[in-house]
This record gives structure tokens, C-alpha cells and sequence, in this order.
């Protein structure tokens, strides 16, 4: 018997005027797995987050969450399904604590301000973020800003969490932090999409990876053998690169 | 078929001097993001400026357009630098001080209006005023088609400023990107006080030639100001070009609907075509060029 | 905290005894619009100062409410006061329009929109002469020769309308109103249905502002386009009124309420009659000038900026 896919993407693309920003893009991805996407600057990827997310409509293709489509569903429906996303840029309520950053999204699994609180503070803790719980969420500094988003979205209880470039930004002593909280999370069962853009994160942690570029896939398999796929490092490193064999 | 026609040609000869009024609003818009609602208040300071002269100094209105553009130019440098440049600063809670606050501008310069020249409506009477002039069996009004052919000139002569100068392109720059020009060099901030400036002197030139066609009295500039702001939201934010088509199919509808509807709901076009937008074409009418 | 509550119900009994003690009918009247003030304030401060949507157009929901009220009156003879429900609900109907029509446009642009709605509305009612009577307005019986019963209505609907942003403030809807106001899309991310909210948001507050507004033609008994659905002198009170006070909190609006009508009565009445003639034919001015000065100087408003204003007041020579 074959298996309901847990998540799948199926030639998405997506146009905007007269670009292609994605185009026919297909991949799986295996519950509890991390999977990672790649792919230079404008290749694609936080828009495929953003059609993921619904943010954005599909201009073709599908998507497949637990073999039912979610295409057409509206962001926050996406939400109550068990898919958390969160931003590049990251989005703080400013003018809202850290505490209440989370509350807002705690309030997506339960509803009253006492459960809200509750499950806000187990998962600040889970993220290691409560000591800042009552600090304005302005006056964080971006490693602790990162993590919010992350927490927020985990206060929404995904069964898929979507992260896109959590780790940009980040000195080395904050990224060992981010990679372990990553790992932390998969090992509580939530399976991961990550987008990224340094590669030391990104290969250490995923199971698969999927590389794009100009909104197409280039590659796909385990972090090695994407690392040594030649279109892969043309894409970052140029022809030249490509042609001096692989690093 | 002729009434049709008139109706078409004034309508025309209108949106002109709607399209100087609507430039300077999207400008404004497409650079600093806020909406002038003193934009039709401006207006109304030029129409005095210009009265004055002619009323007392016994100047032509189309001359005064040398007094009356510097004039608001300096009035606009003023108003930015000095009220809505330091805003920018401040952290409210409302990102819509700067509306606020132009509104509160346009109340107070319609008021300093009525305090020194009463509620009265004043007109103007010049020698072409009202000379009628014939296209076949069409009459227009010869102030309206100079009005007109003012603003044409004045519209060129500003799209070879926004193509052709450094400082235009810089506003376009701005327009566009104000992050990213001013990280090229572009000072943001004297950009938007020659643009605030350069908006209220393009709306003091259609004040100006405008004042031998209405009367005059200090409410005038709240009904331009709605116009303004239909125009740019009709012909899309900080498009130059959009402003002028938006201006000019304004005036014609504003012209057919009078004719085929009734006076009385000659204002309500404007604000029917607004909602229409709206919900129809939220992005105004494409931009058509890189202007 | 306990002074809170003293200070509360100090004002609160002051506000009730204040027509029994205070007989003229010139200081009733200005009360009782401070009080209509203060359900339109906090009505356009849930939807603007909580959920972030600055509405210019307030004036639409006074209006309709105050036509509803006088239509029914006026047409079909129903007496004004079913008109108070029916204005709040009519409103409301009108607000779930708007809302459908302006939501999709975010910051200054739904402030634009608002502006042409409230003043749509106002050219509708001008010349739709067979239901508004049109310019010349409508004109009904006073119910009342006394003001007393307006005042006692106009203190409760002030009353009411606090209590339930309040509440509403202190709910789950209340905390997804500022997020929503602090960032939309992260909001919607979160699984905040934030179309449904904004429009929650703006239901309770046209609801309100529509009550307000067939009160006032209960309570004139006369209204015209201009005056009930006026760009300057509703919508943009509105916002006064609401910024004056402290934007987001609830008492914000009930201060800015009295000090607004203060400040406009002083002037208009040239300080009561103590001042000039010329002085009562400057207050558009001085409402310009104050608008003007609340931006530069108190974006916060009076409860907003308490620290800056205390600071002030209180440094030593």
C-alpha cells in the first residue's frame, strides 16, 4: 500500500506579470525529517514559502499537506492545519512583550488568556527565550528576535514548520544556538522545511536538500551529493568554480 | 452628437489643469508616502496671491504665475521642512500623523484666507474672460483653453525636469526606492522638501490660471484636494504619467455626467470612479512609462 | 489598583449629579456633547488606536445613524427613539460595506478611502432629496423640553460604550486587535483570521458612532448633510477627540472628549463672553492650529504622554 505523502509540493509555480519567479518545482518531504532548500539570492525560495503559506496563490501546480490539497486556504488556515511559518525579515509585535508575542499565537490551539499564557510559557522555555518574556519585543537584538519568530510559530503546535533564513545575521556562538534549537525541535516530532542561505547550517542539520535555482530545481538528494552537484556550485560559485572541480 | 462633443471637450480642456493639480499629489505620494490634504488649500493660496496682484497691482493672472509658483514653492518648502519633515521622527503609535497634520495645515490656511478676505466670493474678470472662441460648432471658453495650454506647458517642461536634471531623476529615485537612493548618495530628506515644494507651486499654477474661470472664496480648496486625491489613486501611486490620464478622464467624466446626469452630481463622479477604482483596479491605471 | 477605583467612582457620581446641581441649560448642553463625544472617540479608537485601521470617515457611521433615526421618523412616523437601535444597526450594515470595500488597502490608502465614504455619504444624502430631504435636512418634535433625559441617555451611552471596549480590550479579540494592528501579515501567520477581526473591529465601532449619531438627532431634532456627516467637524473631531485623550487606552478618549469640546467652546463663545468678539470667529483656527500642535507635540495624547507632560510640569526652577 502506498503511503498518504506527509507533505508534497507538485509543480508549483508561480508568476508575477511577466516572471517565472517559480517554476515547476517538485519535491516530498518525510514526516520528522529536516528538509533543506537552497538556492542563490532571488532563486525562489522564500517565495515558495510564501505559496506554501498561501500568502501568495498558486499560478499552477498543487500542494499536498497530509494527501489533502491546501491550495486556495487562506494563511491562517493554513495555520490551524499544523503548518507554521516563519520570516526573513522577521515580524515582532513590537509594541506587545515578548510574552504577549507568543500569546497571540498560543491563542491559535486554545482559548482562554490563562491556557494562552500557559502553553506561551512552556514553549519560551522550550525555546529558551523566557527569560525575555516580559521585555518589549522592539528592544531585542536580532539573535533573541530570530528566536521569537521561531517560537511564536511554535506556540501554533506545527506539525510542519517552515523556516526561512533563521540564521542569517547570527554570529557563530548564536548559530551553534540556533542549530540546537532546530535539531530540538525535530526531535519533538515536527518535521522541518528550512530555507538557507549559509551552508554550514544547512548541510550539518538536513536529511535531504533541494536546490533551486531561477525558480527551478537543480538538484536534490542527501547534503553531499547536492554539495558536489555541479550546477549546485555553478549557481553560488560561478562557472570557474565548476570547472576547477569541487571544494 | 454636438452636445456630446462640448461636454467631451470641455472635459478635456478641464482634466488639463486636473492633471497639474493631480501631479504634484502623487508626487508627493510616490516620495514621501503621505497623502497632502492641503493639496486644494495650496491651491487656494496661489488663487489669492494671484487676485491680489490683479486686483490691486492690476497684474494679468497668466503673469502672476512668476509670483504665485515661488511663491507656494516657498510655502512648500516651509511646510516640509519645518512641520512634516520632523514627524518622520517621531514613534506614535499612528503611522498617519502626517495626514493629520496636513490637514490640520489645510484648516489653518483656509481660516488665515477667511480672516483676511472674508467668506465673499470674489471674481475675477480679465479681458479674454469671457471670450468664446469656435471649433466648428463647438465654444469653449478662451481663460479655459489657456488654462489648458498652461498646463501642458508647464506638464512638458516638468517631464523634462523628472527625465533630463540629476534632481529629477534623484526624485524619481526616491519615488521608487527611497531606501536604495539614499543609499546611492540621493539626501532623502531635501528631496522631500523640493518635492513637497514642487508639488504646491504645480498647484499654484493651476490656481492661478484657474482664477479667471471660478469664483474665489476660501472653502475652494477642500473639493480640489478630493479631486487630487482621485486622480492619483485613478491613475496609480506616483505615476506622473497616471495622473495625467487619470486627470484628464476625470474631467470628462465629471463633464458627462453634469451634462447627461444634472449639476448636482458632477462632485459625485469623481468619488463613484474613486470606489470603482478601488474595488475594480486597485493599482489605478497601469503605468505607462517608467515615469 | 484601589485610588483608580475611587477616582472612577468620584467622577462617576460627579457626572450623575452634575445636572441637578448645575442648572443652565448652556453647561448641560456642552456636557451632554462631551458625552456624545465620548462614545464617538472610543468608538473610532477601538478601530483605529487597538486595531490599527485610522479611519478618516467616521462621519459615515454618525450620519447614517443619525439619517436612520430621522427617516423614521420623518417617513414613517416612528418615533426617533427605535431609531437609537436601528441607527446602531444600520450602521453597522454600512461598516460591514466599507469594511469589505476599504480593507483590502492598507495605512494612508484606507484612510483615503475612509475619507471618500464619509463623503459619498454625505453627497448621497444631499441629493437623494426624496428620503433625506436633502440639503434642507430633517426636522422632528422634540420628544423633551428638558434635557435632563438626554443627559442621563448620553451619560449611559458614554457608560456602556467604555464598558464594552473594555471588555473587549481585555479579551482574546482584544489581543488579536493590536496584533493585527502591530503587524497584519505576521498576524495572519500566526492563524489569526485577520479580515474576520478588522471587521469585528469595525462592527462594534460603527455600531456605537451609529447610536451616537440617531441620539443626536434625538436629541437636536434637527440634522443636515453637512453638519452629521462634516469631513472636519465629525471625522476628523473624531480622530482629535481620540488622539487628545491617548490613543489606544480606554479613558484616552472620555478625556479627550472634554477637552476637546472645552477647547472649542472656549473659543467659539470668545472664552465665554470675557474676550472679544473677533476671538469666536477664530476657532476653526485654533481647531487647525490644534491639530497641528497635537501632532508636533502630543502624538500620545494626554494619557500617553503623562510622563512627558508630568515631567514638565513638574521640574523645578
Amino acid at each position: 500500500m502506498i503511503a498518504v505523502s506527509f507533505f508534497e509540493v507538485q509543480e508549483i509555480s508561480k508568476r508575477f506579470g511577466g516572471l517565472m519567479a517559480v517554476n515547476g518545482v517538485s519535491f516530498q518531504v518525510e514526516p520528522g525529517k529536516i528538509f533543506g532548500l537552497i538556492g542563490p539570492n532571488g532563486s525562489g525560495k522564500t517565495t515558495i514559502f510564501n505559496l506554501i503559506n498561501q500568502y501568495y496563490t498558486l499560478t499552477a501546480g498543487d500542494i499536498l499537506f497530509k494527501g489533502k490539497s491546501i491550495k486556495g486556504l487562506k494563511t491562517h488556515e493554513i495555520c490551524h492545519l499544523g503548518i507554521g511559518r516563519t520570516f526573513q525579515v522577521v515580524k515582532p509585535l513590537k509594541r506587545m512583550s515578548v510574552l504577549e508575542n507568543v500569546m497571540a499565537s498560543a491563542f491559535c490551539r486554545v482559548n482562554t488568556f490563562g491556557e494562552a499564557r500557559k502553553l506561551a510559557i512552556e514553549t519560551l522555555d522550550f525555546c529558551n527565550l523566557l527569560s525575555e518574556k516580559d521585555k518589549a519585543a522592539k528592544s531585542l537584538p536580532i539573535a533573541s528576535r530570530k528566536r521569537l519568530e521561531i517560537t511564536r510559530a511554535m506556540a501554533t503546535k506545527p506539525e510542519l514548520l517552515l523556516l526561512d533564513e533563521t540564521a542569517a545575521g547570527l554570529n557563530p556562538g548564536e548559530l551553534d544556538e540556533a542549530i540546537d534549537l532546530i535539531k530540538r525541535i525535530r526531535d519533538r516530532g515536527v518535521t522541518i522545511i528550512i530555507v538557507e542561505h549559509i551552508m554550514k547550517v544547512i548541510m550539518s542539520i538536513s536529511d535531504r536538500i533541494h536546490a533551486i535555482n531561477y525558480g527551478q530545481t537543480i538538484a536534490e538528494g542527501k547534503p553531499e551529493e547536492v554539495a558536489n552537484n555541479r550546477e549546485v556550485i555553478e549557481a553560488y560559485l560561478g562557472e570557474a568554480y565548476a570547472e576547477g572541480g569541487t571544494h | 452628437m454636438t452636445v456630446f462633443l462640448q461636454s467631451l471637450v470641455s472635459g478635456i480642456l478641464i482634466g488639463g489643469i486636473y492633471a497639474l493639480i493631480g501631479i504634484g499629489m502623487t508626487l508627493i505620494m510616490g516620495v514621501m508616502g503621505i497623502i497632502n490634504l492641503a493639496h486644494g488649500q495650496l491651491m487656494m493660496v496661489g488663487m489669492y496671491i494671484t487676485y491680489v496682484l490683479f486686483a490691486f497691482l492690476k497684474i494679468d493672472p497668466y503673469i502672476s504665475l512668476l509670483v504665485s509658483m515661488p511663491a507656494l514653492f516657498l510655502v512648500g518648502v516651509v511646510i516640509q521642512r519645518f512641520l512634516l519633515n520632523p514627524l518622520m521622527k517621531i514613534e506614535a503609535i499612528l503611522p498617519e500623523n502626517q495626514v493629520l497634520m496636513t490637514v490640520g495645515i489645510g484648516m489653518v490656511l483656509t481660516e488665515i484666507a477667511r480672516f483676511i478676505f472674508s467668506s465673499d466670493y470674489k471674481s475675477t474678470t480679465t479681458t479674454f474672460s469671457s471670450q468664446v472662441l469656435f471649433l466648428g460648432s463647438i465654444s469653449v471658453n478662451a481663460p479655459m483653453v489657456i488654462a489648458f495650454l498652461i498646463a501642458v506647458a508647464l506638464t512638458l517642461i516638468l517631464f523634462w525636469f523628472l527625465l533630463k536634471t540629476d534632481l529629477g531623476r534623484s526624485i524619481r529615485a526616491t519615488a521608487q526606492d527611497k531606501e536604495a537612493a539614499t543609499l546611492m548618495g540621493v539626501n532623502s530628506s531635501r528631496i522631500t522638501v523640493i518635492t513637497y515644494a514642487l508639488g504646491a507651486a504645480l498647484v499654484a499654477a493651476a490656481g492661478t490660471v484657474l482664477l479667471p474661470i471660478f469664483y474665489l472664496f476660501p472653502d475652494i480648496g477642500g473639493p480640489f484636494t478630493l479631486k487630487a486625491f482621485v486622480i492619483t489613486i485613478l491613475g496609480g501611486l506616483g505615476s506622473t504619467v497616471g495622473a495625467i490620464v487619470g486627470g484628464v478622464t476625470l474631467g470628462i467624466a465629471e463633464s458627462l455626467g453634469a451634462t447627461y446626469f444634472g449639476m448636482q452630481y458632477r462632485e459625485m463622479v469623481g468619488f463613484v470612479i474613486f470606489l470603482l477604482v478601488l474595488i475594480f483596479l486597485p493599482g489605478g491605471l497601469k503605468r505607462l512609462t517608467k515615469i | 489598583m484601589k485610588r483608580n477605583r475611587v477616582i472612577i467612582a468620584f467622577i462617576a457620581l460627579a457626572l450623575v449629579l452634575f445636572p441637578l446641581v448645575v442648572k443652565s441649560d448652556y453647561y448641560q448642553h456642552l456636557v451632554i456633547l462631551a458625552l456624545m463625544w465620548v462614545v464617538i472617540g472610543g468608538s473610532w479608537n477601538l478601530l483605529a488606536g487597538y486595531t490599527g485601521q485610522v479611519s478618516f470617515g467616521h462621519a459615515v457611521f454618525f450620519g447614517t445613524g443619525a439619517y436612520a433615526a430621522g427617516i423614521l421618523a420623518n417617513k414613517l412616523g416612528i418615533s426617533a427613539w427605535w431609531g437609537m437601535a436601528f441607527g446602531g444597526i444600520t450602521a453597522a450594515l454600512v461598516g460591514l460595506f466599507i469594511g469589505w470595500v476599504c480593507f483590502r488597502l492598507r495605512g494612508p490608502y484606507f484612510a483615503l478611502a475612509t475619507i471618500a465614504a464619509g463623503e459619498i455619504f454625505r453627497l448621497i444624502a444631499t441629493t437623494w432629496e426624496s428620503l433625506t430631504e436633502g440639503m434642507v435636512g430633517i426636522m422632528i418634535l422634540q420628544t423633551f423640553r428638558s434635557k435632563l433625559p438626554y443627559y442621563y441617555l448620553a451619560l449611559f451611552l458614554a457608560a456602556a460604550s467604555m464598558f464594552v471596549f473594555d471588555q473587549v480590550m481585555k479579551s482574546k479579540w482584544g489581543f488579536y486587535f493590536i496584533s493585527i494592528r502591530e503587524d497584519q501579515d505576521a498576524a495572519e501567520s500566526l492563524g489569526i483570521n485577520t479580515t474576520l477581526y478588522k471587521n469585528v473591529s469595525l462592527l462594534i465601532s460603527s455600531f456605537f458612532t451609529g447610536m451616537a449619531g440617531a441620539f443626536y438627532m434625538n436629541y437636536m431634532a434637527f440634522i443636515d448633510p453637512h453638519v452629521v456627516f462634516s469631513l472636519h467637524y465629525i471625522s476628523i473631531m473624531a480622530i482629535l477627540v481620540g488622539i487628545i485623550g491617548g490613543v489606544a487606552t480606554i479613558w484616552g478618549p472620555a478625556l479627550g472628549a472634554f477637552i476637546m469640546i472645552g477647547v472649542q467652546e472656549t473659543f467659539r463663545s470668545s472664552v465665554f463672553g470675557l474676550a472679544p468678539r473677533w476671538v469666536s470667529q477664530s476657532h476653526a483656527l485654533v481647531f487647525g492650529l490644534l491639530v497641528m500642535f497635537v501632532i508636533l507635540y502630543m502624538a500620545n495624547g494626554v494619557v500617553g504622554d503623562w510622563p512627558k507632560i508630568k515631567r514638565l510640569f513638574l521640574r523645578r526652577p
